[in-house]
């Protein structure tokens, strides 16, 4: 395939990639001291890790061979290190072994 | 000069569940471009100038059917127009003007903007500088697992499977210490009613577009309820 297409499909990947980031810093200069946009910024964060951690979970389903138990081990994990050592790289190191040792363990395809 | 904490070190801790979700997710983009028939600095290159996962795994089967440019350049912004809910809560932590200010509004994936948005940089770090090296290292990760996809993929035989949950744990992580900050249950909760809905009607390629639209209307509904100002 030729090198000047790809050159060109990277380029406008590029930028439909930095305009959908760029947009709200465009629309909104000069506004982050509105109301509505503090209580964004104090409220938003919360709501999509949630969002997040329901994106990454969301093709797990509870059926053989393993049953979903890697990915809730792993969250019982992560959350339950979290809550007692509140040290980030400890719960997100623990919470993800366990899911690898049960995900190899419990077999399967 | 006042004295600072390093900012490196501070930032490699916080980056290091990122590198471990973005490497493997890197090589298996870098593999599969390669496979696909195209040659193997594509990979770098896309992984450096564009740095959107999902838009690159995308444009392995668009490149491959030799689609226009137009409608990759449309694919690409409809997939990618979730970013725009995380500019919401940055409005007023990246830099004003310069070359900062574009090189991090350009490097805000999902997951630099939950480690800039979600927490705040160790006591004594100063935050433009902490910022700016989280998005490079996080940039780094990706671009190293694209190459080394691309050129080594074929020869490296590890097992990497499940690796990729330290994004979800990294979520989750950054989740409790919301939890900690706000002391309120109701942005979680309304967040996963919007995941349900989203789950239940959207078709999954969209599922993560419209939970965050769910979201960002459930948000803005509610302070029209209670009427929310800032307490400052």
């Amino acid at each position: 395939m030729d090198a000047g297409y790809l050159i060109g499909a990277v380029a406008v990947m590029a930028v439909a990639t930095f305009l959908t980031r760029a947009a709200p810093f465009w629309l909104l200069r000069g506004q982050a001291e509105r109301a509505w946009l503090r209580y964004l910024g104090r409220y938003l964060p919360a709501a999509v890790l949630t969002v997040l951690v329901f994106y990454c979970l969301r093709g797990v389903a509870p059926v053989a061979p393993r049953y979903g138990l890697p990915e809730a081990a792993g969250v019982l994990a992560t959350v339950v290190l979290h809550r007692w050592r509140r040290q980030a790289l400890l719960s997100i190191g623990g919470g993800t072994a366990v899911h690898i040792a049960l995900l190899h363990g419990l077999g399967g395809a | 000069m006042p004295s600072t904490a390093p900012v490196l070190p501070a930032a490699l801790r916080a980056c290091l569940p990122v590198a471990f979700g973005y490497v493997p997710l890197g090589v298996a983009f870098g593999l599969l471009l390669v496979d696909s028939g195209q040659p193997w600095w594509l990979a770098p290159l896309m992984g450096a100038v564009v740095y959107a996962g999902s838009a690159q795994f995308l444009a392995i089967g668009l490149l491959a059917a030799h689609a226009p440019l137009p409608d990759i350049f449309i694919a690409t912004l409809l997939l990618n127009l979730r970013h725009v809910f995380f500019g919401f809560s940055m409005l007023a932590r990246v830099p004003a003007r310069g070359w900062r200010r574009l090189y991090l509004i350009f490097g805000l994936t999902d997951e630099t903007w939950s480690l800039l948005s979600a927490a705040a940089p160790p006591a004594g770090v100063r935050r433009d500088a902490y910022d700016l090296a989280v998005t490079a290292l996080d940039h780094a990760a990706w671009v190293g697992g694209c190459t080394l996809g691309a050129v080594a993929g074929g020869v490296l035989d590890v097992d990497t499977r499940g690796l990729d949950f330290a994004l979800t744990a990294l979520f989750l992580v950054l989740a409790v210490e919301q939890w900690h900050a706000l002391h309120e249950p109701w942005p979680f909760l309304l967040a996963a009613a919007a995941g349900l809905l989203a789950l239940a009607l959207a078709p999954p390629a969209q599922f993560l577009l419209v939970a965050l639209a769910f979201t960002l209307s459930g948000l803005l509904a509610v302070r029209r309820l209670r009427g929310w100002t800032p307490a400052t």
